[in-house]
């Protein structure tokens, strides 16, 4: 059984709705003291395949996606979402890109679990990107697990899943595939591209390959490069996966089992990584659950050791372990500078495409530094940019939560993007 | 480039300044604040503008503007500039601020073919009048907080930014000192007095 009550998560998780604006000192209401063998016995697929399948537009590509390991896909499927109208002239899109273990429900409602989508703070009518003014698409990225194909799907040389057998993917691969994926729907230029964390990898990369295609490009809290720190994190996670018995090789759709633990255990050290030691402390402490004591054993005594193995048993019920491979290396891949003779800045020659990066102080697994690299290389092609740093105690995860600073940056960016595009009256 | 916000008045300095800039020219404000002179800039001389802001609120209200602003700090962040980046490189009422005006100074001069500087001027009749009969550190309308709260801790006079300008080896293309009711005077060869007189000095610099 779970928990009484729905969850006042006190962070949100990365691709859950963010936290509600409760009262900060609210403690986590979960009667939590239990072992993750416990969770992971009764955890169930949240979303089963066939839901995954019912929910949603899709959209096959018209012809095979090449891969920069040299495999082409000879068949792709893409899930997505789309926010609000398109106007005639086909000029007010904006592609949001999601991070690691997000979707394509990034507003309104996600239909397979009712919550809100995970950016319904930032994307919706009246919102600073305004759903009642501009276009916004939203799509699974290949590798994904959200209903693109990724290695849960079908193999049509083997009617199997792919599982191992998917090819490695990289962040320029979303990328082409969700250009090739805009190309079929129909739509040349975008307004805006737009994301956080590793969709703020995608918008980057969106800029180098096709420049001529973006009028403007929002990178928040990402980095043009996997750092070895980045890198060694994700190694962590996956060597949990595969650590765990129920992985079998990969296989384990075949098999019929889960690598439940390994995968909570990947994503519960994921998860510290997108907090930050301040907020952390604040909302945590040495705090106990349910005990007035230490209980001289292995359970979780700690309120952060409780709140550790929630967020990695509900993640089991969402996401594909596979996937979790697949994506985290795409992540670690990434290299925009190595990819462009070893200079970021000529990722970017003469690039018209206006920037607004946006970092927060507390964020230590995508850092301002990060930022700052790429601001140095736009400046260094005298691109137009814009950057804030933003003050906030609560890591990584700041960009999906209530970040007023960020919200009014975004909206004025934007604003003044729209008028010079002609999308508002000037 | 649109700009919604036109600027407010500006105030006398940064009219100045912007005399100075050239239509159509690719502009650097060193600590824009609000981006006042740049939405200025853009709007009547045609500028490709660029800002270095240290304050959110700075940036964010340049940047809903519609001006391309970094948050940043002139003494950190000038260094990763390309040369040559910038017609002209403006730092106004800042470079006091600073902790090593001299390197900010000579990357200005680096990154931008021409640079313009309005300071306090520290050698003013007022200033040196209170430090002399009060011997206390002075407090002006142009340097309004006390010693230990002014983020001025470099203050100079016209003439030490002269000399400073000299020693880089930059020309005085035009030395301007700004006086009491706001009126500007052309230092020329009468520094002794402009540094007397002059509330605050504009100098429009360029590399030699």
């Amino acid at each position: 059984m779970r928990g009484p009550g729905s969850p006042a998560a006190p962070f949100s998780r990365m691709n859950g709705p963010p936290a509600p604006a409760g009262p900060e000192n609210a403690l986590y209401p979960l009667a939590m003291n239990r072992s993750l063998d416990d969770f992971v016995a009764e955890a169930g697929l949240g979303a089963s395949p066939e839901k995954i399948a019912a929910a949603g537009k899709r959209l096959t590509l018209p012809g095979p996606l090449a891969l920069d390991c040299g495999v082409s896909l000879p068949e792709v499927t893409i899930a997505y979402e789309t926010y609000g109208t398109l106007n005639a002239e086909r000029s007010n899109a904006i592609l949001v890109c999601h991070a690691l273990t997000s979707d394509q429900y990034c507003a309104g409602t996600n239909p397979l679990n009712g919550k809100p989508g995970w950016w319904h703070l930032l994307i919706g009518p009246g919102r600073p990107v305004d759903t009642d003014q501009y276009f916004v698409i939203c799509a699974n990225v290949i590798g994904g697990c959200m209903g693109t194909t990724g290695p849960v799907s079908i193999d049509p040389a083997t009617g199997a899943p792919y599982g191992l057998s998917f090819p490695v993917i990289t962040i320029a691969d979303m990328v082409r595939a969700q250009a090739a994926f805009l190309d079929a729907l129909g739509i040349g230029d975008l307004f805006c591209v737009l994301g956080g964390s590793m969709g703020g990898m995608q918008v980057l990369q969106w800029a180098a390959a096709y420049p001529e295609r973006v009028f403007a490009a929002i990178p928040i809290a990402a980095a043009a490069r996997h750092s070895a720190q980045n890198i060694a994190f994700h190694e962590v996670g996956r060597q949990a996966i595969r650590a765990d018995l129920d992985w079998r090789g990969g296989d384990y759709l075949k098999h019929g089992t889960t690598p439940k633990k390994g995968l909570a255990v990947a994503r519960m050290a994921a998860h510290i990584t997108y907090l930050s030691e301040a907020a952390l402390h604040r909302k945590f402490g040495r705090k106990l659950q349910d005990r007035e004591t230490v209980a001289y054993g292995f359970d979780a005594d700690f309120q952060i050791e409780s709140y550790l193995r929630h967020q990695g048993i509900t993640f089991v019920d969402r996401f594909d372990a596979n996937s979790y491979l697949y994506i985290t290396r795409a992540m670690d891949y990434f290299d925009l500078a190595a990819d462009h003779g070893g200079s970021l800045a000529k990722a970017f020659p003469g690039i018209k495409t206006r920037f607004c990066v946006v970092s927060f102080t507390s964020d230590w697994l995508y850092p301002t530094s990060e930022s700052r690299t790429v601001v140095h290389a736009l400046n260094a092609v005298a691109a137009k940019v814009s950057f804030l740093e933003i003050v906030t105690d609560r890591g990584h995860d700041a960009f999906l939560l209530d970040e007023p600073e960020m919200f009014a940056t975004l909206s004025g960016f934007l604003g003044s993007a729209a008028r010079e595009r002609g999308l508002a009256p000037k | 480039m649109t700009v919604i916000a036109q600027a407010p008045a500006l105030r006398a300095d940064l009219r100045l300044v912007a005399r100075m800039v050239t239509d159509g020219a690719r502009v650097l404000d060193v600590g824009c604040g609000d981006g006042d002179l740049l939405a200025y800039l853009v709007a009547t001389n045609n500028v490709d503008g660029r800002g270095i802001e240290l304050s959110q609120t700075g940036v964010n209200a340049c940047v809903r503007r519609g001006l391309a602003v970094i948050q940043g700090d002139a003494d950190l962040d000038l260094g990763d500039y390309p040369s040559d980046a910038f017609d002209f490189v403006i730092l106004s009422q800042t470079i006091q601020a600073t902790r090593a005006p001299e390197q900010v100074l000579s990357n200005m001069l680096r990154i931008g073919r021409r640079v313009i500087v309005s300071i306090p001027n520290f050698g003013h009749w007022q200033v040196r009048l209170k430090l002399l009969v009060h011997g206390r550190m002075p407090m002006t309308r142009a340097l309004a907080d006390p010693w230990y709260t002014t983020p001025n801790i470099h203050l100079c006079t016209i003439r030490d930014f002269l000399d400073l300008a000299q020693t880089l080896g930059a020309s005085m293309e035009r030395a301007i000192a700004v006086d009491r009711r706001g009126h500007p005077h052309d230092v020329g060869d009468r520094a002794l007095f402009a540094n007397l007189f002059g509330v605050e000095g504009v100098f429009l610099l360029s590399r030699n």
